[in-house]
């Protein structure tokens, strides 16, 4: 039997796990929106300051950012619906872990269909 | 022989413990039920939202001036994004100040932090709404009007 001490950091499962992303998804989509409003926003400006700003987005690096913006608002609102149904459904608590396991399905399945669907648009073989 | 069990200490917060002053009524309760109530209108709003930029038609390459001009002739879908901008912001505002409350000690330090959120999300909103209905889609440049399927003929 091991001598030291186990660590004190707590190290979560489930519920821990899917509150840190849940977190992390919320904040980087919160910046995101303050961008997207202030781009869209120059429409007001003209169409050339528009479509100049926008067209600056569409390469590879941007490409791959919009799928993980994509992910992130995916996870978000399935999990956020998680949410709900713990606060709101009365076995809401008690099937949480397997309702996470859900969540996770559903986004890959969202997530491949919408890789096949945009990344050809990204590198432009399409 | 019998154990004494302390009472729960909620509610009994020592007051140098406290992060707040008095509790300002219901507050609390009515921003934790407006995340769920917004949550679900927001998944159906972006949703549709992600879909007809990015999925429908041409993909997200297709988005252009004409794109959002083609949108935005028709009331419905400015009403969709108003709706879709008002709960956004309010929703990740509210969000970013659960988080300064739990992760910001100092009490000037969470007062500064929420100062600049509350400024950004005023400005935020009140830009969003005032692009979207002082938008003009088929705008007349160099005396030379829009021609698009949503104009009016000149």
């Amino acid at each position: 039997m091991s001598k030291t001490p186990a660590g004190t950091l707590y190290r979560g499962r489930e519920g821990m796990w899917s509150w840190v992303a849940h977190r992390i998804t919320g904040v980087a989509i919160f910046f995101f929106l303050l961008v997207h409003v202030l781009d869209t926003s120059l429409v007001r400006v003209s169409p050339e300051a528009y479509d100049a700003v926008i067209g600056s987005y569409k390469n590879v690096i941007m490409g791959l950012g919009e799928l993980g913006l994509v992910a992130a608002i995916v996870f978000h609102a399935f999990n956020g619906l998680r949410v709900i149904a713990v606060d709101f459904w009365k076995k809401g608590t008690k099937y949480h872990r397997q309702l996470l396991w859900l969540v996770v399905a559903l986004w890959l399945v969202t997530m491949i269909a919408f890789s096949f669907r945009h990344l050809p648009i990204v590198f432009g073989s399409h | 022989m019998s154990t004494d069990i302390e009472a729960p200490r909620s509610g009994r917060v020592s007051p140098k413990y406290l992060r707040s002053g008095k509790s300002v009524g219901n507050f609390e309760m009515l921003a934790w039920l407006f995340m769920r109530l917004s949550g679900v209108v927001l998944v159906v709003l972006i949703f549709v939202h992600l879909y007809l930029n990015l999925v429908a038609g041409d993909g997200i390459k297709g988005i252009d001036f004409g794109f959002v001009a083609g949108k935005w002739a028709n009331p419905v879908w400015q009403f969709w994004d108003l709706a879709m901008l008002w709960l956004a912001m309010l929703h990740g505002t509210n969000g970013v100040r659960t988080i300064i409350n739990d992760y910001a000690e100092k009490t000037t330090t969470r007062r500064w932090l929420k100062g600049v959120l509350y400024s950004a999300a005023v400005v935020i909103i009140v830009l969003g709404t005032l692009v979207i209905f002082t938008f003009d889609p088929c705008p007349v440049i160099n005396g030379v009007p829009t021609v698009a399927d949503y104009c009016p003929a000149p």
